[in-house]
């Protein structure tokens, strides 16, 4: 067993062509960080008295925490091979499920149990689907899509729930040493997903499976648990994302999460991660979802409309996976 | 390998076990009961309001069997929802109506060959809310065509020909409400150039273009006009996303309206989290939880200034004595109006509790 997973982490080194350093993001991000510092300077010099303000920082890395919990399990499905459509329905499911009157009944503890375990087995669904269906991920997650927010419209009858608990209700104003819960939140989820993804077999199993399912097959892993494993993931991170969303706007509804796949795929991708499967990385897709947040605090200081926001928003992707693929070309170049 | 084995299985049935337990758990969790509950004391509350008067004429006069076929799009949302109640609740009240509404849908695709079917069974008189007002103008028209007069509900056909009598809400009439109630609070404060911020719905949609154009068009008459603008979804979420970033542009307000109390629980969510209190809102639509949070005191939310659902019960009453061939009791003319549109009230602490019974679930 100990031979397979040596041969297992040289499959994964030469498969996925990405060293640990380069999943640290080290040279791989500088594109991405380079739009982020350019966005920093729009938003000084547009608003000098209202960007830089301490409390607007904190407001950016709120909006950012739920999508970003999000993309943390998108980032391990992608990286995986597979996509995830039903991520914003699950959290909206998820969201709805633990705000019923019966889970509100039970409190903290029963809310937060049924949040993550309705995201889990959701994923799960997916993950066997995917896995032993033999279903393609983008056919399954659209199904899932569609049938886990209708699911979440019947069981609240389309009105929005809204949370009386006020145990769960303080949980969106606490901190830690200043910093919110829901920062906090992403900033562990990210930590332990990054451990994860580089610091693990599991990790090396994904971009093994992902960059190469054959090989890794051949190389003795169990491609069908992992992919399944994967979805998985993605189902609990959107349980957890479905905890911050309720504390944040005090209500479960099935319109939650709406567009999420979309806002998640984009941060995976301008992250660096390929759609291809086998390589990416969780810093990359954290510095996605924090130029789109940022980028979206800028034009509400300015008082910008919607639709200037979206085009913005798209000629964004493609500036920085266009930035993305230049660097990534040169440090490719400098590994080889 | 023995003891392997067994913790290999000891830990599966574990698993097992704890699988199942989480799964009867959280199979409790879809229970919805009490808010059920509340939801139809609502109903029978707003049933009770409106049949006060309905009765009263249902009393005066009973007249000829008629079939009122009904259709919405799907009740995803609590306003539609309450469209749907009140007309169920309206045709209620009449023991010589027959009520046959059909399955709620936003699939306008669906929605024509409901009323399609609606067509063919023979009903006397059509109510319809379309999903959108264009898809269902050519099936409309052949129903008036047919000799059915359609009675449409707030989002108007393209073509007069396409309804006998149009019942509707009025969105500039909303922003001129709100405009005025923020205006004129304001002057009497002596509030001197304020920051007004206002927090729209979809603003792809006229309904939103129209409301923000009379909020605009009111303030003007008092020498204001709107600092910062921004747009959501209607949604909870993005009501929350968009004034948690607004309230970090403008450290200083002296007024909000946002279009819809149902995303109007994210912005309220947004300014407690932000402990913002130096200005009053004024809501829109008129949910009950709006009104309660205005009824409370306690709220920066002051107003709300109504779109009422309440207009589909008044559209099943138009729809009756359209197939009965009778006017309207108080007005002078023999036959329902072509067109009538509901008035924008403003909900405040003084007049709420006439109005709770009226508010929606969202």
């Amino acid at each position: 067993m100990n031979d397979t997973v040596t041969t297992l982490d040289e499959t994964s080194a030469s498969n996925g062509g990405t060293s640990w350093r380069d999943r640290l993001g080290d040279t791989q991000n500088l594109g991405l960080i380079a739009v982020l510092v350019l966005a920093f300077v729009a938003g000084w010099v547009t608003s000098p008295d209202t960007f830089l303000d301490a409390n607007n920082f904190l407001t950016i890395l709120k909006s950012a925490a739920v999508i970003g919990v999000v993309s943390v399990g998108m980032t391990f499905v992608i990286i995986g091979g597979g996509i995830d459509l039903s991520v914003g329905a699950i959290v909206a499911l998820a969201s709805v499920w633990g705000t019923t009157v019966a889970s509100q009944e039970m409190g903290l503890w029963g809310m937060l149990f049924a949040f993550l375990a309705v995201g889990t087995a959701t994923g799960l669904v997916n993950g066997v689907l995917i896995a032993y269906g033999k279903i393609v991920s983008f056919i399954a997650t659209l199904a899932m899509l569609v049938s886990a927010r209708g699911l979440a419209q019947y069981i609240s009858d389309g009105q929005t729930q809204i949370v009386e608990v006020s145990a769960f209700r303080s949980l969106n104003n606490g901190d830690v040493f200043g910093i919110p819960n829901l920062v906090v939140m992403l900033i562990v989820v990210a930590a332990i997903g990054w451990f994860v993804l580089n610091r693990t077999t599991f990790g090396r199993r994904t971009f093994a499976v992902g960059g190469n399912p054959e090989a890794a097959r051949l190389a003795g892993i169990n491609v069908k648990r992992q992919t399944m494993l994967l979805f998985t993931l993605s189902g609990l991170a959107c349980g957890i994302a479905a905890i911050m969303i309720v504390a944040r706007t005090t209500t479960g509804s099935s319109t939650h999460g709406n567009l999420y796949e979309l806002d998640a795929i984009g941060a995976v991708v301008i992250g660096g991660t390929s759609l291809a499967g086998g390589r990416g990385t969780m810093v990359g897709t954290v510095l996605g979802v924090l130029v789109f947040t940022v980028m979206t605090n800028i034009f509400v200081l300015n008082n910008l409309t919607t639709d200037l926001q979206n085009i913005a928003k798209g000629v964004i992707i493609v500036l920085a996976v266009l930035l993305q693929q230049r660097t990534q070309r040169g440090s490719d170049g400098a590994h080889a | 390998m023995t003891d392997a084995a067994q913790n290999l299985s000891r830990r599966n049935l574990l698993r097992g076990v704890g699988a199942f337990g989480a799964m009867s758990v959280i199979a409790a969790c879809t229970s919805n009961e009490a808010s059920d509950d509340a939801a139809t004391t609502a109903a029978a509350t707003t049933a009770a309001a409106t049949g006060d008067t309905e009765t009263e004429a249902a009393a005066q006069e009973e007249g000829p069997a008629v079939t009122i076929g009904f259709s919405a799009p799907e009740a995803d949302h609590g306003w539609i929802a309450a469209v749907t109640d009140n007309a169920a609740a309206a045709a209620e009240q009449f023991g010589d109506v027959t009520f046959e509404a059909t399955e709620g849908t936003n699939d306008v695709n669906q929605q024509i060959s409901q009323v399609e079917t609606l067509i063919n069974g023979g009903v006397d008189v059509l109510a319809i809310l379309p999903f959108d007002g264009a898809a269902l103008t050519e099936i409309a028209q052949q129903a008036m065509d047919a000799g059915i007069p359609v009675v449409n509900i707030d989002r108007i056909f393209d073509s007069p020909l396409a309804y006998r009598t149009y019942i509707g809400g009025d969105n500039y009439g909303m922003g001129v409400s709100a405009g005025n109630f923020i205006g004129q609070r304001l002057t009497d404060e002596g509030v001197d150039s304020p920051v007004i911020a206002e927090i729209a719905g979809i603003d792809q949609l006229p309904l939103t273009q129209a409301r923000s154009q009379g909020f605009a068009d009111a303030l003007e008459g008092y020498g204001f006009s709107v600092t910062a603008r921004q747009a959501a979804e209607f949604t909870v979420e993005s009501g929350q996303q968009v004034t948690a970033n607004l309230l970090q542009a403008e450290p200083e307000i002296d007024a909000i309206w946002n279009h819809d109390d149902d995303q109007g629980v994210g912005v309220l969510a947004a300014i407690n989290e932000a402990g913002r209190n130096e200005f009053f809102m004024v809501g829109g639509a008129g949910s009950a939880n709006a009104m309660r949070e205005i009824q409370s005191g306690e709220s920066v939310l002051v107003a709300t200034v109504l779109y009422s659902p309440t207009m589909a019960g008044s559209g099943i009453n138009l729809a009756r004595l359209i197939a009965q061939n009778k006017g309207m009791s108080d007005l002078v003319e023999l036959a329902v109006p072509a067109s009538i549109t509901t008035f924008s009230a403003t909900v405040t602490a003084d007049n709420v509790e006439e109005y709770l019974p009226y508010g929606f679930e969202s």
